[in-house]
Order: C-alpha cells, then sequence, then structure tokens
C-alpha cells in the first residue's frame, strides 16, 4: 500500500500558533501527554488479565481528540465522545477516575458496572454515554441542542461528537448530520480520517476523494487538517468551533492521521502496512506536539518531562483508588430498565 | 358531537402541549400539513416552535428526540406509520431502551406508532410493533382500544419518565366513535374487562378488542358468555387481571392481530401456564395474524388477520374440548 499524502490545508506555522497562543497550546499537550500515559497503563492492565471486556485506544488522535476537549467550555458546550477520544474526555474535564473505575470494574464508577469502559459518559454533565452504533451520538447532540433552544439557552452553547471514517459510512451519520444541518444547529463533528475503520482500509469505506467532500452535500462548513499536528488541530478546531458558536450552523472538521494502535488491544494492527507507519501520517502526535511547543518557546523539555511524570502520578492514584474498590454485587442490583415502578 | 379515536389522539397532544411547555412534536409532515392522518392538525398554528417538521430520517428522529429527552423535554415523535420505526430501531431499543439502565437518567420520551392493517395497506403500511419493542428492556409498550384510553393513556406516556412505545391503530382512527372522551379511569399498567363472561376468556388489545366483542356477541346467542379482557398495556403485562378471568372461566384464548412467531399472545399463554396451570379446564389457544407478509388486496387482507369468524371458530375448539 503507498502512503497517502496529507492535503494539508491547515499547516504549523508561527502565525497560526500565534492566534492560538501559549497556554492553550500548553493546556493541551499536557491533556494529550496525560491521556497517552493513562491508555498506555490501561493498556498493560489489559494485557496483565485486569480488565474486563475490551480496551479501546486513542494513541495517535491525542492532539485531534484533546483539541477539541479544550476549545469546548466546560461549563456549557456538550461533548459526546467516541472511542478513541480519552484525550478529548480529560480535556473537556472527565476524572482519570471515571476511566480507572468504568475500566478496572468498581461499582462506584459512573455506569457502576452496568456498561464498560468507553461507553461511560455523565449525561448531567453534558456528557452523554455513547453506544456501541456508530454514528447515533450525531443526532442525540442534536436534539440536546434543540432542547436548549426551546428552553431559550442554545445562546453561546456548541454540541460536538466525534467519529471515524468508517462511521460516515451509517446511516444514523448521515440522518444526524443532515438533520442538524436543517436545523442550522451549532454542531462540531470531528471525522477521525485515521486510514482504517477496524481492519478495513479507507479504500473500502469510500468513495469520494476526501471525506470533506461530504460536508458541503449536507450544506455543513467543512475544514480538513492534518492532525500529527497539535498547531493544525487547535487552529482547525478552534476556527470550526468558533463558526458553530457564532451561528454558522454545524462545522466538520476532517483530521488526516493513522490509527497508531490495533481497534482494539485484541487487534496487533498487523494489516497496517510499514510504508503507512512510516509516512507523515504516522507522525507520532504527542511527539511531534512537544516539538511544536519546544520549538515555538511555548514549553520547555525539562517542563515537559514533569507533565509527564505528573501524569504518571495522577493515572497511578486513579489505578490505585479503583483496584481497592468493589465490584457490583449481582445480589444487591435492582435489575430495573424503567425508572418507574410497576412499569416492567 | 362524538369524539374518534384519532381526535382523541390529537385532543391530548393539544392539551399536552398547551399545559406544558416541555413537550414538543417532531416528524414527518406534522406542522402545516397536520401529518398523514392529520393527528397534529393546526397544532402548529398554536405552536409554531414546538410542532417540527422532520427530514424523512426515522433514526435521526428519535436519536434528536432522546437528546432533547435528556435535556429537560417531553417529546412525541410520530412515526408516519409503525412499519418506519424499523429505521428507527437502534435509536429505540439500543439508546432510549438502555439508557436508564445505564446511566440512571431516564428518558421521557413517546414515540406514537400508527400500526395495524387497513385494507389495501400491505406490507409496509399495516404492521404491529408490540412484540418487537415489548421484547427489549427499558420500554414501556401501550396499545390502546378506545377512545378513552387513546386520550388519557397518551397523557399518561407523555408525563411518564420513560421510553413509551404508543400503539394506536389505524384501523381506528376514524371507525370509532365516542361520545366524549370521559374521564380516566383505569391507570397505565392496568386492564380492563371490555366484555364480562364466564366461560372462556379472550384476552387482546388494540383493535382485535372490538373483533373478539363481536365474536362474543356471536356466540352469545347460543349461550355462551365469552369475557374479553383488553391488556391495554402489553408492557407492563397485568397478569392479575388476566388470572382473576381464567379463574373465572377456566378458558383461555390469547388473541392477536401480529405475526404468530413469539409475542404478546404467546407471553400471555406462557404466563398463564406458568402461574395458573391449576386454573385451566382445557389447553390455552392462540390466534394470529398468518405468518406470511401483510397482503394488500383486501381480500387477501380480511384472512391474514383474525376476524369475528375465525374468533368463534376459535373459541368453539377452546368451548368443546
Amino acid at each position: 500500500m503507498s502512503a497517502p499524502q496529507i492535503p494539508v490545508i491547515l499547516s504549523s506555522s508561527p502565525s497560526s500558533a500565534a492566534t492560538i497562543g501559549r497556554d492553550l497550546m500548553r493546556r493541551t499537550l499536557r491533556m494529550m501527554i496525560l491521556s497517552r500515559t493513562l491508555e498506555s497503563k490501561l493498556a498493560s492492565l489489559y494485557k496483565a488479565g485486569k480488565i474486563v471486556g475490551g480496551v479501546y485506544l486513542g494513541t495517535g488522535q491525542e492532539a485531534f481528540s484533546g483539541s477539541l476537549g479544550c476549545l469546548l467550555d466546560q461549563d456549557r458546550d456538550i461533548f459526546a465522545p467516541l472511542i478513541r477520544d480519552q484525550a478529548g474526555r480529560t480535556a473537556f474535564g472527565e476524572e482519570l477516575i471515571d476511566a480507572t473505575r468504568t475500566h478496572l470494574g468498581s461499582a462506584q464508577g459512573p455506569m457502576r458496572g452496568r456498561d464498560g469502559n468507553i461507553h461511560r459518559g455523565r449525561p448531567s454533565e453534558r456528557r452523554p454515554a455513547m453506544i456501541s452504533h456508530l454514528g447515533s451520538a450525531v443526532s442525540v447532540v442534536a436534539g440536546m441542542l434543540i432542547a436548549r433552544r426551546m428552553q431559550g439557552s442554545l445562546t453561546g452553547v456548541v454540541g460536538a461528537t466525534c467519529v471515524g471514517d468508517g462511521a460516515t459510512s451509517t446511516g444514523a451519520f448521515h440522518e444526524g448530520l443532515n438533520l442538524a444541518a436543517v436545523e442550522k444547529l451549532p454542531l462540531v463533528i470531528l471525522v477521525a480520517d485515521n486510514q482504517f475503520a477496524y481492519s478495513t482500509p479507507r479504500e473500502r469505506q469510500f468513495a469520494c476523494n476526501s471525506l470533506l467532500d461530504r460536508a458541503a452535500g449536507y450544506g455543513v462548513g467543512g475544514i480538513e487538517i492534518d492532525a500529527t499536528s497539535l498547531v493544525s488541530c487547535l487552529t482547525g478546531i478552534q476556527t470550526a468551533v468558533n463558526a458553530a458558536r457564532s451561528g454558522n450552523g454545524p462545522q466538520m472538521v476532517v483530521g488526516r492521521l493513522l490509527r497508531l494502535c490495533g481497534h482494539g488491544e485484541h487487534d496487533d494492527g498487523s494489516y497496517v502496512a510499514p510504508e503507512l507507519k512510516n509516512s507523515l501520517l504516522g507522525r507520532d502526535c504527542v511527539e511531534n506536539g512537544k516539538v511544536e511547543l519546544i520549538e515555538l518557546g511555548y514549553a520547555t523539555a525539562a517542563e515537559i518531562e514533569s507533565w509527564q511524570e505528573e501524569a504518571s502520578e495522577q493515572v497511578q492514584e486513579a489505578v490505585a483508588i479503583a483496584q481497592k474498590e468493589n465490584g457490583p454485587d449481582p445480589y444487591c442490583e435492582d435489575w430495573r430498565a424503567v425508572s418507574t415502578p410497576g412499569m416492567q | 358531537m362524538s369524539v374518534t379515536y384519532i381526535d382523541a389522539i390529537r385532543q391530548a397532544q393539544l392539551d399536552l402541549l398547551r399545559e406544558r411547555e416541555d413537550v414538543f412534536l417532531y416528524g414527518q409532515d406534522i406542522g402545516a400539513f397536520g401529518g398523514a392522518f392529520k393527528a397534529t392538525k393546526g397544532l402548529q398554528e398554536e405552536f409554531p416552535e414546538r410542532v417540527l417538521d422532520s427530514p424523512i430520517s426515522e433514526d435521526a428522529m428519535v436519536g434528536m428526540a432522546i437528546g432533547a429527552a435528556i435535556s429537560g423535554m417531553r417529546p412525541i415523535v410520530e412515526m408516519q406509520f409503525a412499519d418506519f420505526s424499523s429505521v428507527a430501531f437502534n435509536q429505540i431499543v439500543n439508546q432510549a431502551g438502555t439508557h436508564f439502565y445505564r446511566t440512571g437518567i431516564p428518558v421521557p420520551l413517546t414515540v406514537r406508532m400508527p400500526c395495524g392493517g387497513t385494507p389495501g395497506s400491505g406490507p409496509f403500511h399495516s404492521q404491529m410493533v408490540e412484540a418487537l419493542y415489548g421484547h427489549y428492556p427499558g420500554l414501556v409498550v401501550i396499545a390502546p382500544a378506545n377512545v378513552s384510553d387513546a386520550y388519557h393513556l397518551l397523557k399518561e406516556a407523555v408525563l411518564l419518565d420513560d421510553p413509551v412505545i404508543f400503539c394506536e391503530h389505524k384501523f381506528l382512527y376514524r371507525w370509532l366513535k365516542s361520545d366524549e372522551i370521559g374521564e380516566p379511569g383505569l391507570s397505565l399498567g392496568q386492564a380492563r374487562i371490555a366484555r364480562p363472561g364466564k366461560h372462556a376468556t379472550v384476552v387482546t388489545y388494540s383493535a382485535m378488542v372490538h373483533e373478539a366483542v363481536r365474536a362474543a356477541d356471536s356466540l352469545a346467542s347460543e349461550g355462551w358468555e365469552i369475557e374479553v379482557v383488553d391488556l391495554r398495556s402489553v408492557k407492563p403485562l397485568d397478569l392479575d387481571t388476566v388470572i382473576a378471568s381464567v379463574a373465572r372461566t377456566g378458558r383461555l384464548l390469547a388473541l392477536g392481530e401480529a405475526f404468530p412467531w413469539g409475542g404478546v399472545t404467546a407471553e400471555v399463554v406462557s404466563r398463564v401456564v406458568a402461574e395458573g396451570f391449576h386454573l385451566l379446564d382445557a389447553p390455552p389457544l392462540r390466534l394470529n395474524a398468518k405468518d406470511t407478509p401483510i397482503p394488500y388486496h383486501p381480500d387477501l387482507w380480511a384472512s391474514h388477520r383474525p376476524t369475528p369468524e375465525s374468533i368463534v371458530e376459535k373459541l368453539r375448539e377452546l368451548l368443546n374440548f
């Protein structure tokens, strides 16, 4: 397989970095490092047999996802993550303990053992709990926005969700984005064009040159970025978030990158050609992000090293707490699927 | 002045819109057009912000309503035909149906399903869906058989904090009339004795209640007194009322318009056998539609679903055991 070129629409440059600012870049890189550290630990725990169910990582997508999480307003926006959005979750305010509790089966996690791992969410904190059916969150976020419109509280709010290239083949994605466009909702959708949907290459997934072509078809604003660059991610996603927030309707951001892990930790990703891994698409956004900050003078290598150490401590603590906690007790479970007594 | 079944459905939605600011309606052609069956006629004029036309996107319609429901609203989604809800199946059973169990946050969503057959409607505009959705956890499934229930059960559905599949029968829309909507009687979850009797019990719901009563009327001239139980909601299923009736009659016919494999009638028979075996004087019987797609031609359609004649025949088999 030949390595595709990245159509870099927004490239890393000092001028675009200046519009982002030092603080946002530093915060985003810290979130990316924290996410990578957590996920590395989860992968180890999985291999050690400590995790029930699958482990799905966002390795290589931290800049794309984390930038969105950092650009959203934690106090009012909506963020519906998918399976490779640990960085976005952390950046949007999800505590590490939610992740470790859910993966390690603690009854104190947000899903109480009733659902696992990446399905976790806290809808009351504007973080919907994803289901496995790709694309199905697009319309849910649209509904959360329409509710706010009816309640008179939509002004200034953005709803965001993430999918991969494979999810853009689903009916749910199409129906949801079309609906959001018809309603001119402030929705931002990130499409991680990460070259594979599980093992299926993008050539077997869609026939358009770029997934960005789809945005025009829906009447949706769009931008395509090099998602291996932190500056590109922050610049491009900021443009989209600002456009949505200021009333320009849904915005799609297509991020070109390579998934740097298997579909899940059960998958070694052996179908990914070495040429692709060695291409620009295969650049590790975390390592590249460190270089970007250092070159811009926004952080020193020593500072970044201290962030890494801090992240390791935070992850250790979150894992240690969750490991001490009990799992759910089937004899204390109420086994109720509806909230109203007598309705089952 | 009479009120039809569909008038009651329209009136319930109008009253809900007037009484509560968190209620809104979403569906195809429900705005200025008033819906394919006119269940929302004139409602957008009074509530332009809360009666919205949707794209032809059943999956997204329900997904959107779920998002709104977990954000403080009480949406009513109109499926143009219950058959089309197959496109929304994932959002209904996997998103709405699992949400409370998974997250502790209920989804106060009502999906109105114009279901059941009418002559000439064919395989894709006639289906019953109550067994399909009743199978999945987390959903309440209602199937009103009369004008009063169409009104009061719809209001109860919308005020319930959980997702409700509201199966309204198209055949009853304009055919079924009442002098008035009337006061609320039984609560959601309670079955009703539609016709008292002592020789056999027919347990049914929706439009088949009327076919069962016709069958019972025709057997009355021969001295048979058939009791007809209208379930009103198939989930929850009021087994107490069913068992009490079987205890009186000793004989059970479970009747439904849905396809015969599994479903509500199988559930009723299974539960009665398990919990009231000693009450039965004869093997319980089931009568459903035939196990083929629903035919288009009125003559075929009329033989596909149970009729008063086929119900009488089945009841004779039950009574003669």
